[in-house]
């Protein structure tokens, strides 16, 4: 992750898994979050998204969870999986 | 004695309270909010009741469920907590469990869900998670009725020996945050024994920055920069923000416990179910053209063959009840006034409004098994994009939907919208879906004045409701309704059968609901309007409807609706008894042009419309105020009498605004 460019959760694509590295966000939205469970250190999957292009599926902690695109901006990974999102790190 | 039920949303908690209350319940509201309050005596005894608390992921002061559960457990004070956990998911669900041990009152962990875990290969250690967390802990299957017995026994024995949580301390030793949380708890110690809250409980509400709570604990100026002092010290520590920092000890020891006591079971079949259901529920292509068709089927079952069928059944018993009494009445040479009330008002008025009955069960047993497999949180899913313009999300598209049937069962539809805000807007914006009550009116006077483009005239009226509701949405957003909308960060459980018992209980409740009201605010609305209609203003009775109150009233009013084109004391007597039924426009119209049905009604109305002054009595039909049934359903929905009228009339002042400038501006042409 040195030079490129951080890794937000709404880049993921189906199928990639990463771990969590800084939740952002302010406010309710951030309280929700962490109580979610979305905390640095969770290894989170990307299921789907949603026929109209947002939200977004996520696997975590044993469970299904939506989020809206905007709300996974604010969420920092590192990407486990090979990546095929763009603007992330090539490995 | 009085236990609150608390869990996580989608944990079996309704089912569970179903199990433990039978269907003893009584249905309220928490004071002050709209968010629903279910109360039930505890199966064979007469003195402990257990409240339904909202389903919550965590305490904290935001969301209107969230601040209902906060103030009941700490001001209510009941004597026991049941805290149901889904033991599939025992990590997100142990989250909340943390905060709750906290408050110091006896609790009862119950597990739900274990036959899932077994199915799938998993066990927990019950005696190892109970020592680990210090509270009885009982696996129970709600949905199958297992161990529920045991939970009743456990939890009333909790609460006879005073046995409060023993392990409130869930950090790492002489870590930061545990540093911090041990020394404002004895910081507040003496404050909180004074409050009457738990120092623990309220310790962690102050560090996570719950203003409240250093009012409740009377802490002053000096105190609370003491308290900032050792948060900020462990935010130093830790490189993470207060919250962070106790979200992360909580999900640390979670999975500290679950490491020694839970084997996960391999990947549920229930959860692989719901992925290859997804698959096609929520298919890229499918999801759409899936939901309308589900939702048709719905529609087609409730409002067409089932629904409607009982409906005419239903009717047709009224009225031949109505007449068996008006041949008793009459033979019993009874004063006619008086058979006028019985037959005219009370059967014609209550009778008319009953009929929407079986419509309204036969809807809602499908609307809960929909919300009980776990379909509703995917329609969200898949209609968030196009509500968020308007400032709502997924979960409002249903109720919405259901509008155009009727807007009695639509608003009724909104309860299970979790955010209050979101529940409000909802409600104000479904009386512009047209409901099916109007269709009557439309088809009559578009084959009257568009016979060659009837359906498109229709229709028309159908998207200009659909683009003002939009409208509507987009200006409260930006004035009454401004403010954070509830973050939309939603599970999606797992799909599983629905238990039929929750689903006829939600039917019976709402029945129960509805019939109340037709006996009560309806009764009294169409009593009204058949007084107003059967005397004249001198209180004789009247033969010629042309005489009545109502009539003279209309003729008042009449000059009003003059710039709209349709000035006619007629038409707005008929728009005037449309306030009881929609139906009830085109017979009121009927009848005092003195002309009998529909056909009658289609050679008089060129007499009373042009072209132009019709349609504009169509928008005006579209918008103004919702039926008595449906205006006493959003009264009891918002819970404010000032709101409700505030809508009634907001409706008719933009009924009148649209059809006058659509009007205006056609008449020029």
């Amino acid at each position: 992750m040195t030079e490129t460019a951080i890794l937000t959760l709404d880049k993921m694509k189906p199928d990639d898994e990463a771990v969590i590295t800084k939740v952002g966000g302010e406010g309710p939205l951030r309280l929700r979050l962490l109580d979610m469970g979305l905390i640095p250190g969770t290894k989170i999957r990307l299921t789907k998204v949603a026929p109209l292009g947002d939200p977004m599926q996520f696997h975590l902690r044993g469970y299904e969870l939506t989020l809206r695109k905007e709300d996974a901006a604010v969420i920092d990974i590192a990407m486990t999986s090979p990546t095929k999102a763009q603007g992330g790190e090539k490995l | 004695m009085t236990f609150a039920l608390v869990g996580n949303q989608n944990c079996g908690k309704t089912t569970l309270f179903n199990c433990l209350t039978g269907s003893n319940q009584h249905v309220g509201n928490f004071p002050g909010v709209t968010v629903e309050q279910k109360i039930g005596a505890l199966k064979g005894s007469k003195d402990c009741f257990v409240v339904d608390l909202p389903g919550i992921y965590s305490i904290r002061p935001y969301t209107g469920e969230e601040i209902v559960t906060r103030d009941y457990i700490i001001h209510e004070k009941p004597d026991g907590i049941i805290n149901i956990v889904d033991a599939t998911n025992i990590e997100r669900n142990l989250y909340l469990t943390l905060q709750l041990l906290l408050l110091q009152i006896p609790t009862v962990l119950v597990l739900n869900m274990m036959d899932e875990v077994r199915a799938g290969g998993g066990t927990v250690d019950i005696q190892g998670l109970s020592a680990a967390l210090g509270v009885p802990v009982v696996p129970v299957s709600a949905a199958k009725n297992e161990g529920v017995a045991d939970v009743v026994d456990t939890a009333l024995a909790a609460v006879r020996d005073h046995r409060r949580p023993t392990v409130t301390d869930f950090c790492r030793p002489q870590s930061p945050v545990h540093r911090c949380l041990h020394a404002v708890t004895l910081q507040i110690e003496d404050h909180a024994q004074r409050a009457g809250v738990s120092a623990p409980f309220a310790a962690v509400k102050i560090v996570e920055g719950d203003d409240s709570f250093a009012s409740l604990l009377a802490l002053d100026q000096n105190e609370i920069e003491l308290i900032e002092h050792s948060v900020k010290q462990m935010e130093d520590e830790t490189g993470l923000d207060r919250n962070e920092a106790l979200a992360d000890m909580r999900y640390s020891f979670i999975e500290a416990v679950a490491a020694k006591t839970v084997v996960k079971c391999r990947e549920s079949k229930e959860h692989r179910r719901s992925l290859a259901i997804d698959r096609v529920l929520t298919h890229r292509i499918f999801a759409l053209p899936l939901f309308f068709l589900i939702m048709f089927v719905v529609f087609w079952l409730s409002f067409d063959l089932i629904g409607q069928n009982l409906s005419d059944l239903l009717t047709l018993g009224i009225d031949a009840l109505s007449r068996l009494v008006e041949r008793g009445l009459v033979a019993a040479r009874v004063n006619p006034v008086v058979t006028s009330l019985i037959i005219d008002g009370i059967f014609a008025g209550v009778g008319s409004v009953l009929s929407f009955l079986p419509i309204i069960l036969v809807l809602f047993f499908f609307l809960s098994i929909l919300e009980d497999t776990g379909y509703m949180a995917r329609v969200a899913f898949v209609m968030d994009k196009l509500l968020r313009k308007i400032g709502l999300s997924g979960r409002s598209f249903v109720p919405m939907l259901i509008g155009f049937g009727c807007t009695v069962p639509a608003i009724m539809a909104t309860r299970t919208l979790s955010s209050e805000r979101d529940r409000k807007m909802t409600i104000l914006l479904t009386p512009f879906m047209s409901c099916s009550a109007k269709i009557l009116i439309y088809s009559i006077l578009c084959a009257t004045f568009f016979p060659h483009h009837a359906a498109l005239a229709m229709i028309s009226l159908y998207v200009i409701g659909i683009l003002l509701s939009i409208l509507t949405a987009l200006v409260f957003k930006k004035t009454l309704f401004r403010g954070n909308p509830v973050p939309f960060v939603m599970e999606l459980p797992n799909y599983r059968m629905p238990s039929l018992k929750s689903v006829l209980l939600l039917m019976w409740e709402k029945a129960r609901d509805f019939i109340q009201k037709a006996f009560t605010v309806i009764f009294l609305g169409t009593l009204i309007i058949w007084f107003l209609g059967a005397f004249d203003i001198r209180l004789n009775p009247v033969t010629d409807s042309a005489n009545s109150i109502l009539a003279a009233i209309g003729q008042w009013i009449a000059p009003i609706f003059a710039p709209l084109g349709f000035g006619d004391w007629r038409v707005v007597t008929a728009l005037f008894s449309g306030f009881t039924a929609k139906e009830a426009v085109v017979s009121t119209m009927a009848v005092l042009c003195g002309v009998n049905g529909s056909a009658g009604l289609s050679s008089v109305l060129p007499t009373l419309f042009t072209p132009l002054s019709a349609f504009s009595f169509l928008l005006f039909t579209l918008l103004y105020t919702p039926c008595i049934a449906a205006v006493s359903t959003i009264r009891k929905e918002l819970n404010s009498r000032v709101k409700t009228a505030g809508i009634v009339l907001f409706q008719c002042v933009l009924a009148w605004v649209v059809a006058f400038v659509f009007y205006r501006i056609a008449l020029l042409f």
